[in-house]
């Protein structure tokens, strides 16, 4: 019950708090009022329509603090000088879900606020945007997919539904999994902490069991040999890399229309070194360049593709006593709750900005704007700056 | 069970001070509503092991519970009782385990939307007891000292990037004994203010010598034993498989000092306990030193509220990369001088602005200085915010100012 100085006040906290609207003037030479003041969304019905999209979850809640900020943007290179000049940039993306990261996740994909059990593997109770995309525009199977980084998020392919749910959905990588289903059983290397999904834990490591499903993913998915996918993986520095290694791959071999890849690296910073929560964000800022890059030269996608790149939510304030600032997300604050969002493609403006709040739940029903299908349980509503 | 239903017996496996604190409360407590009675509880279970400012905190708490009329103290309880609990949450046996039954009601809060509510009712709440028992201010003005960048010798990282916007930094600082100046000020502080756990020297690694007998010490190195107990039992549940992360949690938070072969008894009760919640409630605290040395810091200033803290990150192991893990290249024990740097510049950082949440904080005064280099910053009364000073000077001589 310290009384603590004004600091802690609200009148402080105002003035702390980043101006969202402000933040990328400084950097990427936007400004307020370009663009959208003048944007009419029946402008854009005349711009081309994309054919594909990639949603990206720039994983594991980051920070306006080490993102955005002018102190942050150095850490964020490839989205504040190459991706953000090609994007309509949304600064105020609100979560009001639960913010645990499958839930959230879920949450993204349904358009609606999943309530469940955020460590529990269960599917969703809402359709998720493959169910929407796949039955009413009669996709077939190989046109959605999921590459997502652990346990629980096996199920986020498809709902509990009745309208919907099984056969309808995505289906769903998790690249640890195929790691330990191609690893050497019985080998001397200790790969436990590789395995490691879930931060909020650290310690934490449950046992990954990957199998038949997995081998099959590998070889008649991926169309990778086992020994040429564990000679990238001891290439590569992290489970996010491996992700975003699948995901091109994914790319190459089966070209699907809606492709959901959360990235998790971030999350890192559940352990409180501040040093890794910002490797993972350096890392993530590369990686989604990767993936933009990995588009342009891929003519599957090239052209007609748009890509969305959004952090499931965000962490908790320094400011916050609940908390312990960039370490959880456990608060619920506003600061927790508040991102952004980043889109481009065909017929999204470059260089434009939208400050008015919408919610991360929007973004399916935009999707289906956009694609021609009905998210008919959604809560979320279609951000018309986006369609 | 609803809070209507308790009596003495229901406090029996309570400690002895605990249980008396409960018992001669009990028509208070009966009185709460449930959304809020097993948050008290957690903290009055752990009475007797609390550390002397917490005593007083949760005594004026009920103090001030306590004087309330009726009428009064349900007004207060308002938001609390609006909130919902479904029947599960009351089969919970939250006399005994507050601590599981907090950890179910935030799931609950969460996954029914009322966490803001919550949030709501738990702010009113804390501000009516903050306003009706004030906190004193420290006998004397708090001291904050942190040490970061052991072992580093040159680094890019612009360290004191936040704190130096709230003091001055100071870019010439003679580094010859540092240490030793920084020590002495934390044992000249004790022997003029004597009394438990109101000054504390907490290490991130290795202990140096020098406190004096009335600062309380803590150090990574010191706890290693109880920390390796810890991590084998951890490994030994989650290799069962049956465990997830909310059960390992609960499992952790039962733990007591003879599960991990400590002795803690006697002098040593209140401080063997505090040391097993950095590892059983802290995040990271059980393999990074930097994050200890943090968690541990906060902990110390929210809950002892001492009067003198100095904390001194110590460099952390390694995060391995996937592909060294891969290849089995066991580097991990290795320290990571530069990642431990900017950890510990973030821990300096927050360890301010847990100082900041204290009594008296205006008066106080904080000092971060690079070990074994030439920056330092000053956070105090008598230094503006802000500023740069580039004249040469001694730790002592910064000490002296920021005072």
């Amino acid at each position: 019950m310290g009384s603590g100085f004004d600091l802690f006040g609200p009148e402080a906290s105002r003035e702390i708090a980043w101006s969202r609207r402000d933040f990328l003037r400084t950097a990427a030479g936007l400004t307020a009022g370009s663009a959208l003041l003048g944007f009419s969304p029946l402008r854009a019905v005349a711009l081309p329509r994309p054919q594909k999209a990639i949603v990206v979850t720039f994983g594991g809640g980051a920070r306006d603090e080490e993102t955005f900020a002018p102190d942050g943007q150095e850490n964020i290179p490839c989205l504040m000088k190459t991706l953000l000049p090609q994007s309509t940039f949304f600064t105020q993306v609100v979560n009001r879900g639960i913010l645990g990261h499958y839930v959230a996740t879920a949450s993204i994909v349904t358009g609606d606020y999943e309530t469940f059990d955020n460590f529990a593997a269960v599917a969703p109770d809402n359709p998720t945007v493959f169910e929407y995309y796949r039955k009413d525009l009669r996709r077939p199977a190989n046109d959605a997919w999921v590459i997502a980084p652990s346990n629980g998020f096996n199920r986020i392919g498809e709902s509990d539904n009745r309208a919907y749910g099984q056969g309808l959905g995505a289906g769903v990588i998790l690249p640890k999994h195929l790691l330990a289903a191609a690893m050497p059983k019985g080998g001397v290397v200790d790969y436990a902490h590789l395995l490691k999904d879930n931060y909020e834990t650290p310690y934490y490591a449950p046992v990954l069991r990957g199998g038949e499903v997995e081998m099959k993913q590998l070889e008649s998915v991926l169309k990778l040999s086992v020994g040429d996918f564990i000679a990238h993986a001891r290439s590569l520095a992290s489970p996010d890399e491996l992700s975003v290694y699948i995901a091109k791959q994914l790319m190459r071999q089966i070209a699907p229309s809606l492709l959901w890849i959360t990235l998790h690296d971030i999350d890192v910073a559940h352990a409180g070194a501040f040093s890794l929560y910002l490797e993972g964000i350096k890392r993530t800022d590369r990686l989604c360049g990767e993936l933009w890059q990995a588009v342009q030269s891929n003519p599957e996608y090239a052209g007609k593709t748009n890509m969305y790149i959004l952090p499931d939510f965000g962490r908790d304030s320094d400011l916050d006593a609940g908390g312990n600032g960039f370490q959880h997300h456990r608060t619920g604050d506003a600061l927790s709750r508040t991102t952004w969002m980043m889109a481009m493609g065909p017929g999204i403006r470059q260089g434009a900005m939208v400050n008015r709040p919408i919610e991360s739940i929007d973004l399916v029903p935009t999707l289906g704007s956009l694609f021609g299908f009905s998210a008919r349980f959604a809560q979320g509503r279609a951000i018309t700056e986006a369609v | 069970m609803q809070p209507s239903e308790l009596n003495a017996m229901s406090f029996e496996t309570y400690p002895a001070q605990a249980r008396a604190l409960a018992v001669g409360h009990l028509p208070l407590l009966q009185s709460l509503p449930l959304a809020l009675l097993p948050l008290l509880l957690r903290e009055v279970i752990a009475y007797d092991w609390r550390f002397p400012a917490e005593r007083a905190e949760i005594d004026e708490q009920i103090n001030y519970l306590q004087g309330l009329a009726a009428s009064q103290r349900a007004e207060l309880m308002r938001g609390f009782a609006a909130i919902k609990l479904p029947a599960e949450l009351t089969q919970v046996d939250w006399v005994n385990q507050p601590q599981n039954f907090s950890e179910q009601l935030t799931a609950y809060l969460w996954s029914t939307h009322q966490i803001d509510g919550f949030r709501k009712a738990a702010s009113e709440y804390g501000n009516a007891v903050s306003a009706a028992t004030p906190v004193k201010p420290p006998e004397t003005a708090r001291l904050g000292i942190a040490v970061i960048g052991k072992g580093v010798q040159t680094t890019d990282y612009p360290i004191f990037r936040k704190l130096k916007a709230h003091g001055t930094l100071f870019t010439q600082v003679d580094p010859a004994g540092g240490l030793a100046t920084l020590i002495d000020a934390v044992n000249t502080r004790a022997q003029a203010h004597p009394g438990a756990y109101r000054h504390w020297y907490i290490d991130g690694g290795e202990a140096m010598a020098g406190a004096a007998a009335g600062v309380t010490q803590l150090s990574y190195a010191g706890i290693a034993p109880t920390r390796r107990a810890l991590i084998g039992r951890m490994q030994t549940w989650i290799d069962s498989g049956k465990m997830g992360p909310e059960l390992l949690r609960t499992k952790l938070a039962a733990l007591g000092p003879a599960d991990l072969g400590m002795k803690a008894d006697g002098e040593r009760a209140v401080m063997g306990r505090f040391e097993i919640s950095l590892l059983t409630e802290g995040s990271g605290t059980q393999i990074f030193a930097t994050t200890f040395a943090q968690w541990a810091a906060r902990e110390a200033w929210r809950r002892a509220q001492p009067e003198t803290l100095l904390v001194r990150f110590g460099p952390r192991q390694r995060q391995r990369s996937m592909n060294e893990t891969l290849l089995g290249t066991d580097t991990h024990e290795e320290p990571d001088f530069e990642g431990s740097l900017i950890d510990a510049d973030m821990g300096a950082y927050y360890t301010w602005i847990d100082q900041q949440r204290l009594a008296g904080a205006q008066q106080g005064a904080f000092v971060a200085w690079f070990e074994g280099h030439e920056q330092a910053v000053a956070i105090g009364p008598g230094l503006p915010a802000g500023s740069t000073s580039e004249k040469p000077a001694t730790l002592r001589q910064v000490m002296e100012w920021v005072s």
